[in-house]
């Protein structure tokens, strides 16, 4: 019965988009999810058309942060612990070639020109900046120990690396070539995300239960946003992923074991919403119209789909086991 | 932090600046003859807490090179007949404030008498002894390693919520074997189980070679749902599961084991931890190691939050409201005030499994059910000043 009301809901917002703009429609009918399956080496292909699997791709050991180029045809995925980033061309599904990584590559993050990505090592407390189209090691920096979240800032001037157990956001300056700041924020920070206009960074805090919200020109905390959900223990509200929409008027917070993301009202910094997904919610990723929102719950190995401006999730998508990250191309 | 770091970066070239913020920590120890056991699979380690102290110490350097704070630790083992009271002088005398003990109870005792310990942070990473939470507990003296009590709690809950409540509790002859008993003993008070047969197990024969024969006599008799066993060294405790004459699980020192760490534990970054820890002393973490890991990194914590080194500015932020460090176990983790007390979530574990975490669903506390774990405070019998 739920799969009938999803594929109608869906159908409802497919048929809005065609009435709008149906050029931009034929390219959404065609949106594609890629999700990492950490405990099972594979990736899973979803059609957003359909919600549906439609296949399994065998990928490398422990597939953590997956990300697309900007022209959508290439996915890199960090295969963990085959200490390697992979290369799949989109179109035929096939892995084209490895980039040199560094140790353990958690996540990572595309600069701006397309070529350069940022990768954080977790077992070696680096970062490894890597030109894709030469596929060399441009060079390794120090960061705190376990680092993690990864975000290069719109203008290209900033890569954020969040360390886990140092608790600290570190401000790589690309040109300079240096960590030049750090800010400490709370217990174990997984995830940083840049506005769009590139004004202010987001760090989730797992431990610690926040989300930071850092003033870029000043690199000082603005605001520090907690989360309350009647019946669960404020300890098992742990954010991780953090996205946030186009217009920068909505940030979507996973919140791990509560086994709900947050809606934000970034004006505000207000929680506006708390939709129940699966267990163990940790990353999240748009359409790229924006008319949903994909979600991996680890635990449960599943991916729940937000219908994004009705904010109400609509179908859970059963994949592989601990789904961990999420790329979506149009 | 503000416009003075930013100035700090500013000028980050110039030797002028290069303020470093020195802390220093010592890690006390002393060597002990493990005594004689039937199998030697895992031999305790020599460097127990000392490796975990080094783990801590270099992670701490790698965040605080970004703050220009540089941990440095000394270490000391007392030899086996040594005084560890003067060694605790010594230390003193070296300028330490802050010291990480793995100690059994009765040295950490002695340690703690010395009168240059008055003046210091203690740190217990080895002793599980609940008397040194109560009538032993003292203003000074943290405890990262849970007590007997929290481990034995663990347990507890998870048996009862498994409608396990009936146990037969096997008890080994040594005295640390009676402390592990009577706790076992208070968590079937506290959560509502029911020790239905208890006996002291002799150990006089080889029992690698008897168990089939002699456990299943041994167990024979009373209706119980778990065999709870006593055998911290573990002489003889691991050779009962299988053997007893119902087909009983087996917990405890043996069976699955509630304890601070251990191998299976991977969640929340610990394989992190784990490899790092792996990689510098080729060996796995050991509850002491995670204790002592821990206490060197609340210091470290308490440093760079407060961008200080001064030890009353750090020993005043580690026992304040809202003071948590990183844990690696999911949970915020802090002190309890009443008894120096790490509150932390005790895993249940086989030697290769994470079988269960406490404090388990539906134990429920007004504060935190962190606190279900070990003496809470109207129960406690600290009556050392705040």
């Amino acid at each position: 019965m739920k799969k009938v009301f999803a594929v109608k809901t869906f159908a409802a917002t497919a048929l809005a988009l065609c009435l709008a703009t149906p050029a931009f429609a034929q390219t959404a009918l065609a949106q594609t999810a890629y999700v990492s399956n950490e405990k099972d080496n594979t990736v899973s292909v979803i059609d957003i058309k359909s919600l549906t699997v439609t296949e399994t791709l065998p990928v490398g050991k422990r597939p953590r942060g997956v990300t697309l180029s900007r022209d959508n045809k290439t996915l890199y995925i960090c295969a963990s612990d085959s200490d390697t980033v992979q290369v799949m061309d989109v179109a035929t599904r096939t892995i084209t070639h490895n980039l040199p990584s560094g140790e353990d590559p958690e996540q990572f993050a595309l600069h701006p020109d397309g070529k350069r990505l940022f990768i954080a090592n977790e077992n070696n407390a680096v970062v490894t900046i890597v030109d894709t189209e030469a596929r060399k090691v441009v060079t390794q920096f120090d960061v705190g120990i376990e680092p993690e979240g990864m975000a290069v800032s719109p203008d290209g001037q900033w890569a954020i690396n969040t360390s886990e157990t140092t608790n600290m956001a570190h401000w790589y300056d690309v040109e300079k070539g240096a960590v030049v700041d750090n800010t400490l924020v709370d217990q174990r920070p997984r995830h940083a995300e840049f506005t769009k206009d590139g004004k202010f960074l987001w760090v989730s805090s797992e431990i610690g239960g926040t989300v930071t919200v850092i003033d870029v020109a000043t690199r000082q905390p603005v605001k520090t946003i907690g989360f309350e959900i009647k019946g669960i223990h404020k300890d098992r509200i742990q954010p991780v992923g953090v996205k946030l929409t186009a217009d920068g008027k909505t940030a979507f917070v996973a919140l791990g074991p509560a086994n709900h993301v947050a809606v934000v009202d970034t004006a505000t910094f207000r929680v506006t919403d708390y939709l129940l997904v699966g267990r163990r919610v940790w990353h999240m990723g748009f359409t790229p119209d924006e008319a949903l929102m994909l979600t991996t719950n680890g635990v449960s190995g599943d991916v729940s789909v937000i219908d994004v401006p009705a904010r109400k999730v609509v179908k859970t998508i059963k994949v592989g086991r601990y789904p961990w990250g999420v790329a979506i191309a149009p | 932090m503000g416009a003075a770091a930013l100035l700090a970066f500013g000028l980050a070239g110039t030797p002028a600046m290069a303020q470093e913020l020195d802390i220093r920590i010592a890690v006390l120890t002393q060597e002990v003859e493990p005594p004689p056991t039937l199998a030697n699979l895992d031999p305790p380690p020599p460097d127990e807490g000392l490796q975990g102290a080094r783990l801590a110490i270099a992670d701490s350097n790698t965040a605080g090179k970004f703050l220009k704070q540089r941990y440095r630790l000394d270490e000391v083992v007392v030899p086996q007949d040594g005084d560890t009271a003067a060694a605790m002088e010594k230390l003193a005398a070296d300028g330490h404030r802050f010291v990480v003990t793995a100690l059994r109870a009765d040295a950490l005792t002695k340690a703690l008498a010395a009168p240059a310990a008055a003046g210091m942070l203690v740190f217990n990473a080895g002793a599980p002894d609940d008397v040194l939470r109560n009538a032993g507990c003292r203003t000074n003296l943290l405890h990262t390693l849970p007590s007997r009590a929290m481990l034995a709690d663990a347990l507890a809950q998870f048996l009862v919520k498994k409608r396990w409540p009936r146990w037969f509790l096997v008890v080994g002859p040594r005295p640390e074997d009676a402390l592990y008993a009577d706790a076992v003993r208070r968590a079937a008070k506290r959560f509502g189980a029911k020790i239905v047969a208890e006996k002291a197990w002799t150990g006089d024969s080889d029992v690698r070679r008897t168990a089939q024969a002699e456990v299943a006599t041994f167990t024979q008799g009373p209706g119980y749902d778990v065999l709870v066993v006593a055998d911290e060294v573990g002489d003889f405790g691991n050779y009962l599961p299988y053997q007893t004459w119902d087909p009983r699980p087996v917990a405890g020192t043996a069976g699955l084991v509630p304890a601070a760490w251990g191998r299976a534990i991977e969640a929340w970054g610990a394989v992190q931890l784990q490899e790092r820890f792996k990689a510098q002393a080729g060996r796995w973490m050991t509850p002491a190691d995670y204790a002592a890991w821990i206490a060197v990194r609340t210091v470290a914590e308490a440093a760079t939050r407060t961008r200080s080194g001064d030890f009353a500015t750090l020993s005043a932020a580690i026992r304040a409201d809202g003071f948590e460090v990183g844990a690696h176990k999911g949970r915020r983790v802090s002190y309890r005030p009443w008894d120096g007390q790490l509150r932390q979530p005790i895993p249940l574990l086989t030697p290769v499994s994470l079988v269960a975490e406490a404090p388990q669903e539906g134990f429920l506390h007004p504060i935190t059910d962190l606190d279900t774990l070990g003496y809470d405070r109207p129960e406690s019998g600290c009556k050392a000043p705040k």
